[in-house]
């Protein structure tokens, strides 16, 4: 029972999970430094561009290069996060004061752990899915465990005891509840898309969205309402702009972690960049393909390792595409109101996206009657 | 009477009211803004471009011979807004040749750059030149003390400037030659 | 001045204007009654009229009247014709006769100042950024009210020596000298001490001492005060401080019983000069060089900064509180200060009366320059004899202390600033304890058991009697050192701490309520804010038989010498 094939196996998932993590991690962080180079080249600005490693940058050309890209910086900023004092406010509930920063992060790091990202080919060429957990109900699990997050939100504008985090924290809880409906409405019709009785295709598995992408347009092309849907729901699921009610730096000085500092500030920042990568690797897979390369296309690269490298690279291509997109649209649209949020979720997106899902339940029927 | 005129504010289209082209002109805009000539002047190492009429940090300057110029009349410290001025005035002693017809200069002169608002008027107001706003704009120091400028500081951040008037030499030269009787 | 009313006064035409006017007084006293300012130099009030400055050039003129028959020559109004002079006249050398006409501001006299304005300033350095007069000159003034604005002077100036030391204290800039002659006229006239003179000729004239001779009167810097540019300045000023700091309040001189009026003036706290203030009847515009150094005491070294109880410094509240525990219940003499303020003397005889204290009372005496310095060198003697704390005239030893101490009368002692050691008491026999309360220390305030400073004149608020017996109030001028209070708060706290009904105020309005409560003393119905800025004459007749040792002097005459004239 005990023998060391599961130890191996079990050693090899906990390396994985930590590699996993890091990628994650190290994406999140990449981010950061993305966004802040973005929005200084958007403003006519060069960015961050000072911090330089003693050895790395003295390379000539390539150092220089890297320092002018600000390569290093997320190492200065996390290096900065880590050494900061950890300032405790007097007034705030110590244990969920604590406790908040964690809870914000574990779900983001929690729903990767179902992303499939890339294909291995065995040797007779069959393909195995690159994934942590091959869950046959991984966008359930997805769906479910990201929106915890938001207890992280809501737990640090309560327990921080003071008016501006108390307020983003309810915006926050309100904003969630009103875009989680629309985003699992938006949902609904893709799995009715991908399932096709009978052939074993289940629409709650990721891998089988994905697969289902494969040489016949995406998804992208066939529900462009539901991409549209869920796309604005999942901005506001990660309290992007311009849906950052719970953060309204114009407003609430600075949202839900006004009282945080150091490295417990940290947590929190990457974990919101943490929600933007594994939002966007959910949109890559549910609309946009996968590592699957253009729709109606199949996949140039051969069935071997080769192949699955490429493939993943592709993948990574196409969430690094959106990462970016996310960025962009924060600096070019102006911040909503909260009336106006609200309305947005309540008024517009619900209905559409039940219209959407009576569409699509009867488009699905007329396409799946059986040949009379 | 003028008639007031109500504007009907024209109905948004259906395109217009998804907000979804604008937002796409907007997108492109940023987008389009990326590949702009940055405008960031990478300061330490690149200095901008100080106007002629710059008001930096007031100096104390010396005439082409070097010789101080100031002869402590007090008045930029009377005309000085925030108080920022403190001139203890002294005398030349009589056998300084080349300035004792001078007779007067000051023996300490400070500026509290914590107080000065670069306003200027001390150099307006010099009845000898002495006192300028140079382009000299950044000044830190590690504690209060550290930022008034004494007389040795200011005369080492104002230098020699070139004069127009001569007006004490010219007094020597009319002293020496004198007029007839 | 006359005061005789109507009869003395003359009707003149003052630019257009009839006015009334004095009898007697020249043009420039004339027209400044009325607000019109006739600019002069070489005019001053209180010395002869010189005229050589020709800057109060105005134009004059009388009615006519016919050379034979001597009646009015009337135009085709019938109003009497103005025989105007064809040039213009100066205002200081010209006196007022009834009609007379004069024009102030007609473009002959405009034309004439300009004029005069530029000559003065042909070989004038224009050093007024190193000069000291700067910010109080007639030039200065002049030239912005009544100058061309502009040089047409293209030549080389004159140069001059520029420190000359006339005297000690005077240092003389010759550039700056426009002849006017005042400092030459103050030394004949006021201190007949006729040192100064003119010599060279043309525009090279300059001041200069006789030979043998140097300007070191007792006087000499009431010339820095006359002279109406920066010619003459004081040595020891001199580049000190711009008078546009100086804030000027008024003051009387403590030196003597003259009393001198005075002002102070001080920039953020600190005196850096004192200068006369005009008292016709007291002062006129003049003051003693040796007064203008008093506010050095203010700042010097040996002055009194904190309160001491037996060599250990306490905070002042202590100290009051430890010399009342000393006090109560012992015989005590108090030692007063002619150098103390009227009010303060009042506070002193009523804390005497209060502890049924014996008083001692000692003068300070030298010798009498016939001017303003006189032989009673304390600003207030006369003071304790109109307050009630002595009734005979002090001398300037104090045999009776010595003798209460030797027969053990006494065994507290109150000492108000005086030096006991040269009052003729040898400072061995002060086995008693001494409560010290002076403003700068001395041989007694270093016996004292309970030392109390206090603020020199400068520093508080109060009045002086002067020789005439004239009251004089004096207002602070500057804060005293932190921490210290003013004599009357100390005085009133130990009245208040040795008797339980007492209840005195250290207010001066109070004050003043009480002292001029009594009909028969010479200060009744007088209120401290009303006093005028030139003081009150009392009446001191009470006191005629005592022998006071001034000599007659610049507005004073003793009494005995004008009962035998």
């Amino acid at each position: 029972m005990f023998d060391l094939e599961m130890l191996l196996m079990l050693g090899l998932k906990v390396l994985f999970a930590l590699l996993m993590i890091g990628a994650v991690m190290t994406m999140a962080g990449y981010s950061v430094l993305a966004e802040r180079k973005v929005s200084a080249w958007m403003q006519g600005r060069v960015g961050p561009n000072r911090t330089v490693l003693p050895l790395v940058g003295s390379i000539p050309i390539v150092g220089k290069f890297m320092k002018g890209l600000g390569i290093f910086q997320p190492l200065a900023d996390g290096l900065k996060f880590l050494f900061k004092e950890e300032m405790i406010p007097g007034h705030v509930n110590k244990f969920y004061y604590n406790l908040a920063p964690i809870v914000a992060l574990v779900p983001a790091l929690t729903t990767m752990t179902v992303l499939p990202f890339g294909e291995f080919f065995t040797e007779n060429g069959e393909s195995i899915p690159l994934m942590l957990a091959n869950l046959e109900v991984g966008i359930l699990f997805v769906l479910a465990v990201s929106s915890l997050g938001v207890y992280g939100i809501v737990l640090a504008g309560w327990s921080s005891n003071s008016k501006y985090p108390f307020l983003g924290g309810i915006r926050s809880s309100a904003q969630m509840i009103s875009y989680e409906l629309a985003m699992g409405l938006s949902l609904l019709p893709v799995f009715l898309w991908v399932s096709v009785p009978g052939t074993g295709a289940m629409g709650l598995s990721l891998v089988d969205i994905v697969n289902s992408q494969s040489q016949s347009p995406w998804l992208l092309f066939v529900q462009p309402l539901s991409a549209l849907i869920f796309l604005i729901a999942l901005f506001a699921e990660t309290n992007r702009l311009p849906f950052d009610m719970p953060e309204s730096e114009t407003d609430l000085v600075g949202g839900f972690h006004t009282e945080y500092g150091g490295f417990k500030f940290g947590i929190f920042f990457v974990a919101e960049y943490a929600h933007i990568v594994v939002g966007s690797a959910i949109f890559t897979i549910v609309f946009l393909g996968g590592w699957h390369f253009l729709p109606w296309m199949s996949d140039p690269w051969p069935a071997t390792w080769i192949g699955s490298l490429i493939g993943v690279g592709w993948f990574l291509a196409k969430t690094i595409f959106l990462i970016f997109f996310f960025i962009w649209i924060r600096w070019t649209l102006p911040r909503f109101r909260y009336d106006q949020v609200m309305n947005l979720g309540w008024t517009k997106l619900l209905p559409l996206a039940l219209l959407n899902l009576i569409f699509y339940v009867l488009l699905v029927t007329w396409l799946d009657q059986p040949p009379a | 009477m003028a008639k007031t005129v109500v504007l009907q504010r024209k109905p948004l289209s259906l395109s217009e009211r998804t907000y979804l082209p604008q937002i796409v002109t907007g997108l492109k805009t940023t987008f389009s803004n990326m590949f702009k000539e940055k405008v960031t002047l990478q300061y330490p190492e690149e200095k901008p471009s100080i106007p002629k009429n710059f008001r930096g940090v007031p100096t104390l300057v010396k005439d082409p011979n070097g010789r101080e110029k100031c002869v402590s009349c007090q008045l930029c410290e009377f005309v000085c807004p925030p108080k920022a001025i403190r001139i203890t005035p002294g005398s030349v002693p009589e056998d300084e040749e080349d300035r004792e017809h001078v007779e007067k200069a000051p023996q300490e002169f400070e500026i509290n750059m914590l107080r000065c608002i670069y306003c200027g008027y001390c150099q307006e107001v010099c009845p000898e030149e002495a006192i300028f706003l140079q382009d000299e704009y950044s000044t830190s120091g590690y504690s209060r003390e550290e930022m008034i400028n004494n007389k040795a500081k200011l005369y080492e951040l104002g230098g020699t400037l070139p004069d127009q008037h001569y007006k004490w030499d010219k007094k020597k030269i009319a002293e020496e030659e004198g007029n007839a009787h | 001045m006359s005061t005789n009313g109507k009869s003395s006064m003359v009707t003149i035409n003052l630019d257009g204007n009839d006015v009334e006017v004095p009898a007697g007084i020249n043009l420039v006293e004339a027209a400044g009654i009325h607000g019109t300012e006739v600019p002069h130099y070489c005019y001053h009030p209180q010395l002869s009229v010189a005229g050589n400055c020709r800057m109060c050039l105005v134009e004059m003129g009388t009615p006519m009247r016919d050379r034979a028959t001597g009646e009015a020559v009337l135009d085709e109004n019938g109003v009497q014709k103005i025989g105007w002079i064809p040039k213009p006249i100066i205002g200081c050398g010209t006196n007022v006769s009834p009609g007379m006409h004069i024009k102030t501001k007609s473009p002959m006299v405009t034309d004439s100042r300009e004029g005069i304005m530029e000559f003065l300033l042909v070989n004038h350095p224009l050093d007024c950024p190193i000069c000291d007069q700067a910010g109080e000159c007639r030039l200065q003034e002049f030239a912005t009210d009544y100058g061309r604005g502009y040089s047409r002077y293209v030549e080389r100036k004159n140069v001059k020596p520029k420190r000359t030391k006339l005297g000690p204290r005077v240092t003389l800039d010759d550039e700056r000298c426009i002849l006017c002659s005042r400092c030459i006229r103050f030394c004949q006239e006021v201190v007949d001490d006729d040192v100064l003179g003119f010599v060279d000729r043309g525009s090279f004239s300059t001041l200069t001492c006789f030979p043998g001779k140097e300007l070191s009167n007792n006087y000499s810097l009431n010339t820095v005060d006359l002279c109406p540019v920066g010619a003459l300045t004081s040595t020891d000023f001199r580049f000190k401080m711009r008078v546009w700091f100086l804030k000027e309040s008024p003051s009387v001189c403590t030196e003597s019983s003259a009393g001198s009026n005075i002002l102070v003036s001080s920039r953020e706290g600190e005196i850096h000069r004192i200068t006369p203030r005009r008292n016709d009847s007291v002062n006129d515009s003049w003051m003693t060089d040796s007064g203008r150094e008093l506010y050095k005491q203010v700042k010097s070294d040996n002055r009194l900064l904190s309160a001491s109880v037996s060599g250990n410094s306490l905070n002042l509240s202590e100290a009051i509180s430890s010399a009342i525990d000393l006090l109560k219940g012992k015989n005590v003499g108090i030692v007063g200060s002619c150098r103390s303020s009227v009010e303060e003397q009042y506070l002193l005889n009523k804390l005497s009366k209060n502890l049924k204290a014996k008083k001692f009372l000692r003068g300070h005496f030298g010798d009498d320059d016939g001017i303003l310095l006189s032989a009673d060198r304390s600003p207030n003697l006369r003071g304790n004899l109109v307050t009630g704390f002595s009734n005979k005239y002090p001398s300037d030893v104090l045999p009776e202390l010595a003798q209460a101490l030797e027969k053990k009368q006494i065994d507290a002692l109150i000492v108000v600033g005086e030096e006991l050691s040269e009052s003729g008491v040898d400072l061995d026999d002060v086995n008693i304890p001494v409560i010290f309360l002076g403003t700068h220390q001395n041989k007694t305030s270093e016996l004292s058991t309970v030392v109390i400073p206090t603020l020199t004149s400068f520093e508080k608020s109060g009045s002086f009697i002067n020789r005439n017996f004239r009251l004089q109030s004096f207002k602070q001028s500057v804060p005293g050192p932190a921490g210290l209070l003013p004599d009357l708060h100390i005085i009133v706290s130990l009245i208040n701490g040795l008797s339980e009904d007492a209840d005195q105020s250290s207010d001066l309005a109070s004050i003043w309520k009480q002292m001029s409560k009594s009909t028969t003393n010479p200060l009744h119905g007088i209120v401290y804010s009303k006093i005028p800025g030139d003081g009150i004459q009392l009446d001191g007749a009470k006191w005629d038989s005592l022998p006071f040792v001034e000599k007659k002097a610049l507005h004073f005459s003793p009494l005995k010498q004008t009962q035998s004239a």
